[in-house]
């Protein structure tokens, strides 16, 4: 019933080497009595230690570069020609029926698209012009264009592609990534998150435990101020007088741990610990004056200490290398409900490099193999106008996503949509499905990656969701 | 496959002998492993077979083979199947990963052998108080009769009292959530056990502790959720909770207040207030969403709530589709539904006593002027009635324009239409809307727009202004001939209105407000307003507008109606009418709504009750010129009218004729009702009280029930949860048949009945609890003993665990001498780092920190902002309110270590404990480290533990000394400024003693409650 392995691996393992370590006395999920072993029990002591997968992994981590608001499927990666002929038009009556935009009348005249595509790569992947980095690294990517999802509001549809709900209160992706695989980040949090552009719709919650324990919540890195929150000893206090001060706290702990006899106070010790690690790794990690000028350039970072999605780029890489299993970007930026043309170019400018300078590094490195990079946002954008001719609406029929990296089937452009870019012709990839996907890429079967919470075992895609073979290598 | 560790309880000294327990063995094995697809849910029953009931297991199912033969295992299919080498016939399907242990195949073959007995679970039966286990002490307190025969039958034993300065501290942290004071320890010694209990248990302190724990279930947050996460008024609603628990209100009350206290007779204000509890939910006001959506996720989550926090069911379950596991179909879950989905989601002001007082005043004065005109008038009723009867009597007649089309321009906002033809606007607060109508347009004069007041509406609106109030931009009327594809702009004249603020001009000379006139006088910065001021703000109006000559436009020609708005109207209604002169009744339209309603009943009665109506007498009044001075008495006294500095977000029965049906959801889809569903509970709880109300207040009592097999365990486990750290059941949020069986469940059934017997008194379970031996022992733990009871199930020691968020900030802030006590009000902003900050969607600018003495107020009183959690409250597992929270986990973390180290308020404390141990804590080292000790652990230190603090200054002494340190930084944060130190203290002592005090903070013991 138990996976043993699992279990007899985790308690082989010493407490203080772990990044995160936990009461297991208090937070746990329940079970009616006589279904466990002891073996299983002394497991509890440090959820985040790394645990083998379901099954052999493709991939090891993951880089979602979340791009908040909603980018243009349209402007981006669905070249439409048949929507540019029928600029000006109404969309056809029957693919209205039952359709609801968030702002528009749905009735709404067709907008053609704004940018030029051609074909790049070995594999001819069309992309805008506005993608001249991402074209060169078709042959790398799998571009799903035919993406679906429930919400058409931001606040909720981002909550569902994060947690694959629309109902705040479930665990984020990066979360269930960690509950299943554990971290191996020696002096690092598992789950880091970094933010460029402005705080999103879906708040904190986008990377939250939601109902797991607190440890698997994503750790933002900050770009300007302390890189974690309150890193910076107190003024006057030095690092001699840090490491004094945290020297006597391992003292007195001590002298309690032996009178007083909880282990729990040996999970203190080493969080402290871990405490004063970090506050050299994490400034180190965030120093980017060991990078070469070349590879700043090519992630097109020009000021590094600015907190732009180019350096989180650069940060992400830096952090995958460090061990961190899930590194998540939010970069709130693409709700183009007017100024289309000149907002979707000022946003390609900002991302466009860097996410194609990632994936290229990480390939020279040997990382790509098993990191898996993906770039999207919460939902697509109307063929139909808003407003006079320079704005598109939420739209939850289509949108496009892609992928890169471990397991990833590379060079090929995944479905089809309509002409108009409106819905989806041919094989269609739900929110649950990429979920299902990607964890099937980390080695993990979506169905048997459950939490029980309130007497129900609950999943990251809920009762849905499949794996989609076209994605796969 | 359940990763082990998630869901590990650990089993320790399961008697091996025992006889097979249906609740405790068998139970669990077929919820885990076989009732998803044979249990109560009949659309996803598989092979017809249900083996949640005995009859069911018996009969079988398609296959009509018996599954269960009692006393024959070897004749039961069940056994045959669980048994099957075959993997077609093996069950539960391999595929499920949800295979048997021989274990419990034992386990299931002795159940059969025994008979095959099935119980109903034993929480929906109510609980019963079992004689009390005979132990060695004759006179044992009643928890220790439960807790001490568990463990005598597992040849164990509790250990030993706490020492008096651990129990005291204990007993200080969870009664009141702050540590004692050295004197406070002191004294504790000196006094009885039970006189400290007592002392503690009336502490206003004792309120702010224990409401923190339903603000966790109740999901309380003083901002709405998503996106720009707005902030919202609901402060009064907490201290609704603290003043609750301060006075001990009986648990019964407390939920009915709470569910229902609007429909009490004469409801309270504070009883209004109660409601805020359900009110708690998440509001998205996104632009462009569609309202109703999110009021049924708001809905949903008041369900999910209610489970948490008050039945132990996880209701939720059963919003998609009938619950798999535990009897609550989704038609009760729809009925149960049903009883909330009848409120307004109503805001109202909270006045003081003070203004309740004045607003009392101000009607009695109001009053006293009107008798006084009515009598120097005896025949006033003759001249009011021909004035009522010329205003009912207004010559032009005013249709109704019913919507086809509804919209706003920005398509950010969504009107809806009401039943009466009014339209609605929720959701986001947009600057314009429209209306497309296809009415007869022939000879049309004109049009008249009302504003209307409605529930939904903050005080009622008319306007969704931050005082209900509106401010209309622009009207505009076009029409849309047959055929022809441009719209035709109407050209309006002659704007009248029933009442206009006066012009008020802004300095940019453009900017302008009041005069009905700006309705249509094409101008965008100039609006009509008519806000009657305090007290008379939240009326209806009416406004009319002319055409130049009566409108001649083919038949099918359509019309469209355009607001543009300053401040968005809430509720509106638009007529057209074809008389010769498109003119209003003169006076308040509600006022002539009122005498309208009053002639519609026919009643003469009604008629003349309505003069007695203080505003309707007053409308008349200021018609009558001799009467000009006592108008002007009334208008003084309204000016009189306090503004109330808050306001809460509660719930208001709908009214009679707007009563709103509730619909079974298909798959739970806000948007797919199927049919509608009358107001029910679900049939395996206790019944409905005979006669009682089918709304919400009998809804209440039927929760707060003696009969409620839920009710008072949810309430007692809670307790007993705060208290150990673990519920006697460790899962408060679900009671139901996946739940492991408590192994001190008599002892959780005794106590409920006994909280019940006692007034469902609160303090009366906690002093049960802190006066028992159980509660008391050390929370030491040998090597053995932590072997054989890792988890300390069965309670043979005291309970040991970090403290929760707020009350590990109190210690802090208390020991240091900080902690400010005041009851109540408005959250206080802390100190938050700005790269936390700028990450809001939307920046909040009122983020400013509390300074002075408000800044060190109880972590109970921080301002809790969903979409940016509290960084300290969230690393040390304070929830953010997204959704109840009955249970929080307590993790160890690095992030948490950094915060209480270095976080503004925790070095402030240090800094502040450092002043109070030299000022206070004596002349040397020795004793104020001992001093230190105390105000941080309640204890005195060790030799050792001296020591080590006593090197710790000598290091930084030299370091000071040497030059490496600035003493005044350190004990200050700033470079150049000296601390206000007692005599003889030098900045070198203030900058050790601060090192000092800050290790002292942070150690484990003072982190933890022990």
């Amino acid at each position: 019933m138990m996976d043993a392995r699992r279990s007899t691996e985790t308690s082989a393992r010493t407490v203080c080497r772990r990044w995160f370590v936990r009461d297991c006395g208090v937070a746990l999920g329940a079970i009616a009595a006589g279904l466990l072993d002891r073996r299983a029990a002394r497991a509890c002591d440090d959820p985040p230690a790394p645990r083998a997968p379901h099954h052999a992994a493709k991939a090891k981590r993951v880089i979602y570069l979340f791009q908040a608001g909603a980018p243009s499927h349209l402007e981006l990666f669905d070249h439409k020609p048949e929507l540019a002929k029928r600029n000006g038009q109404l969309p056809p009556a029957e693919i209205l029926k039952g359709y609801r935009a968030a702002f528009i009348n749905p009735n709404s005249a067709l907008l053609g698209p704004k940018f030029a595509f051609a074909r790049h790569g070995q594999c001819g992947m069309e992309l805008s012009e506005v993608l001249p980095h991402t074209a060169r690294i078709a042959d790398d990517l799998c571009l799903i264009r035919t993406m679906r999802t429930e919400a058409v509001n931001h606040a909720p549809a981002q909550i569902m592609i994060n947690t694959g709900s629309q109902q705040f209160g479930r665990p984020s992706f990066g979360a269930w990534t960690i509950y299943g695989l554990g971290s191996e980040a020696e002096e690092l949090p598992g789950f880091v998150v970094l933010t460029s552009a402005k705080g999103t719709s879906g708040g904190a919650s986008n990377y939250g435990c939601g109902f797991l324990p607190t440890v698997f919540s994503g750790t933002p890195f900050r770009s300007a101020g302390d890189p974690v929150l309150y890193l910076s000893n107190p003024p006057g206090i030095d690092a001699e007088s840090q490491r004094a001060s945290l020297d006597a706290i391992r003292r007195l702990n001590g002298l309690s741990r032996e009178r007083v006899g909880d282990p729990e106070i040996d999970a203190r010790l080493s969080a402290y610990e871990m405490a004063f690690r970090l506050q050299t790794s994490a400034p180190e990690l965030m120093d980017l004056s060991d990078e070469t000028q070349a590879t700043l350039d090519a992630y097109g970072v020009r000021d590094p200490n600015a907190g732009t999605f180019a350096r989180n780029c650069l940060l992400a890489r830096r952090l995958v290398e460090r061990g961190v299993r899930f590194v998540q970007l939010f970069h709130e930026v693409w709700d183009q409900h007017g100024n289309l043309t000149a907002g979707v170019k000022q946003n390609a400018l900002d991302t466009d490099q860097p996410s194609a300078a990632l994936v290229a590094d990480l390939k020279q490195r040997g990382l790509l193999d098993d990191t898996i990079v993906v770039w999207g946002g919460e939902f697509g954008r109307t063929p139909m106008v808003q407003g006079g001719n320079d704005g598109r609406d939420h739209h939850n029929r289509s949108f496009s996503v892609w992928l890169a990296g471990g397991g990833v089937r590379a060079g090929v452009t995944h479905g089809m949509t309509d002409d108009l870019g409106f819905n989806v012709a041919t094989d269609p990839v739900h929110v649950h499905d990429l979920h299902a996907t990607l964890l099937h890429l980390l080695g993990l079967d979506h169905t048997r990656l459950t939490f029980r919470f309130q007497g129900r075992d609950y999943r990251l895609t809920d009762v849905h969701g499949s794996v989609v073979d076209g994605l796969l290598a | 496959m359940n990763w082990v560790w998630a869901i590990a309880g650990v089993i320790v000294g399961a008697a091996p002998d025992a006889d097979v327990d249906f609740q405790r063995d068998v139970r669990p094995i077929l919820a885990e492993h076989c009732l998803a697809c044979h249990g109560a849910d009949a659309i996803n029953r598989l092979g017809g077979l249900r083996l949640d009931a005995r009859d069911g297991a018996l009969r079988g199912g398609e296959s009509e083979t018996p599954a269960i033969v009692p006393g024959k295992p070897d004749e039961s299919e069940l056994i045959r199947r669980v048994e099957s080498g075959d993997a077609e016939e093996l069950m539960p399907p391999p595929s499920h990963n949800k295979p048997l242990s021989a274990a419990q195949v034992a386990t299931l073959r002795r159940w059969i052998v025994d008979g095959a007995a099935y119980e109903g679970h034993w929480a929906f039966r109510g609980p019963r108080k079992a004689p009390l286990p005979s132990v060695a002490q004759a006179a044992a307190h009643p928890i220790d009769a439960f807790i001490g025969k568990a463990l005598a039958d597992r040849k164990a034993a509790m250990s030993p009292p706490a020492p008096p300065p651990i129990l005291c501290r204990r007993l200080y942290l969870d009664l009141i959530g702050v540590p004692p004071s050295p004197e406070e320890v002191d004294a504790f010694e000196r006094e009885s056990y039970d006189a400290t209990v007592e002392r503690l248990l009336a502490s206003e302190r004792f309120g702010e502790k224990w409401a923190r724990h339903w603000l966790d279930v109740a999901r309380y947050s003083d901002t709405n959720g998503y996106e720009k996460d707005l902030r919202r008024e609901q402060w009064k609603w907490r201290d609704w909770v603290v003043d609750a628990f301060n006075a001990d209100m009986p648990y019964d009350r407390f939920l009915i207040e709470q569910i229902a206290g609007d429909l009490l007779d004469d409801a309270s204000q504070p009883q209004r207030i109660a409601t805020g509890f359900l009110r708690n939910s998440m509001i998205n006001e996104e632009g462009a969403i569609v309202a109703e959506q999110f009021r049924m996720v708001e809905m949903f989550d008041r369900m999910d709530c209610l489970g948490k926090a008050i039945l132990g069911l996880t209701a939720q379950c059963a919003q998609c589709h009938s619950h798999k596991f535990d009897p609550l179909t989704q038609e009760e879950y729809y009925g149960v539904f049903a009883f909330l989905n009848n409120a307004y989601e109503a805001q109202s002001w909270v006045y003081s006593d003070d203004e309740r007082g004045r607003i009392d005043r101000i009607a009695e004065s109001i009053r006293t002027v009107q008798d006084r005109v009515r009598s120097e008038r005896p025949r006033w009723i003759e001249e009011f009635t021909a004035w009522s009867d010329a205003i009912v009597a207004h010559p032009v007649v005013w249709e109704p324009i019913r919507a086809v089309e509804l919209g706003s321009v920005s398509g950010l906002n969504h009107p809806t239409r009401e039943s009466d033809d009014s339209i609605l606007m929720k959701g986001h607060t947009s600057a314009d809307i429209f209306l497309v109508a296809d009415p007869d347009l022939a000879g049309v004069t004109g049009f008249r727009i009302e504003t209307l007041t409605h529930g939904d509406l903050p005080f009622r609106g008319p306007g969704r202004g931050r005082l209900g109030n509106w401010a209309i931009r622009e009207w505009e009327v076009w029409i849309q001939r047959p055929g022809i594809a441009d719209w035709e702009k109407l050209k309006l004249t002659q704007p009248i209105a029933d009442f206009s603020e006066p012009e008020r001009k802004q300095a940019d000379g453009k900017t302008s407000s009041g005069p009905v006139a700006h309705l249509v006088d094409g101008v965008e910065e100039t609006t009509w307003n008519a806000d009657r001021g305090p007290g008379r703000r939240n009326e209806p109006s009416a406004a009319a507008v002319s055409l130049e000559t009566p409108l001649a436009v083919p038949p099918g020609t359509r019309l469209k109606l355009v607001l543009r708005m300053a401040d968005m109207v809430g509720r509106c209604r638009f007529s057209l009418t074809r008389g010769t002169s498109p003119s209003l009744p003169a006076t308040d339209h509600g006022v002539a709504a009122a005498l309208l309603a009053a002639r519609d009943t026919g009643s003469p009665d009604a008629r003349t009750a309505v003069a007695s109506d203080p505003a309707v007498f007053s409308a008349w009044m200021r018609t009558v010129p001799e009467w000009q001075p006592a108008v002007a008495e009334i208008d003084a006294a309204w000016a009189r009218f306090p503004e109330a500095a808050t306001s809460i977000l509660h719930l208001i029965e709908r009214e009679p004729g707007d009563a709103r049906p509730t619909f079974f959801l298909d798959r739970g889809n806000w948007d797919q009702p199927t049919h509608a569903v009358e107001p029910h509970t679900p049939a395996a709880l206790h019944a409905w009280p005979a006669g009682a109300p089918r709304n919400r207040l009998g809804f209440a009592h039927w929760l707060a029930a003696r009969e409620s097999p839920l009710t008072a365990r949810v309430a007692v486990n809670r307790i007993w949860q705060s208290i150990f750290g673990t519920g006697l059941l460790e899962t408060p949020e679900d009671f139901g048949t996946r739940s492991p069986v408590p192994v001190h469940r008599e002892l959780l059934d005794w106590l409920s009945v006994d909280f019940m017997e006692h007034g469902w008194s609160h303090k009366h379970v906690i002093r049960m609890i802190v006066t028992s031996s159980a509660y008391r022992q050390t929370s030491d733990v040998t090597p053995g003993l932590l072997e054989w009871d890792p988890r300390n199930v069965w309670l043979s020691r005291g309970p040991r665990f970090r403290a929760d968020a707020e009350v590990v900030r109190d210690v802090a802030l208390g020991a240091a001498g900080l902690l400010h006590h005041r009851l109540g009000g408005p959250p206080v902003i802390p100190p938050i780092p700005k790269n936390v900050l700028e990450y809001n969607y939307t920046y909040p600018d009122y983020w400013t920190p509390a300074e002075g003495t408000d800044r060190y107020r109880r972590a109970l009183y921080g301002f809790r902002k969903r979409s940016m959690p509290d960084p300290v409250m969230n690393v040390l597992d304070g929830p953010n309110g997204d959704t109840a929270c009955a249970r929080r986990v307590r993790s160890n973390t690095p992030l948490a270590a950094l915060a209480v180290l270095n976080e503004p308020i925790f070095v402030e404390a240090a800094r502040g404990l450092a002043l109070r141990v030299l000022r206070e804590g004596g002349a040397t080292d020795a004793e104020r480290t001992k001093y230190a000790f105390r105000l941080c652990a309640a204890r005195f230190p060790t030799s050792a533990e001296c020591d080590t603090i006593m090197s710790l200054l000598d290091h930084a002494r030299a370091r000071v000394g040497d030059g490496w340190l600035n003493p005044r930084a350190i004990a200050t944060g700033d470079s150049a400024k000296l601390p206000d130190l007692p005599e003889g203290v030098t900045p070198r002592d203030a900058a050790a003693w601060t090192l000092a005090a800050r290790v002292l903070i942070n150690l484990d013991e003072t982190l933890t409650k022990n």
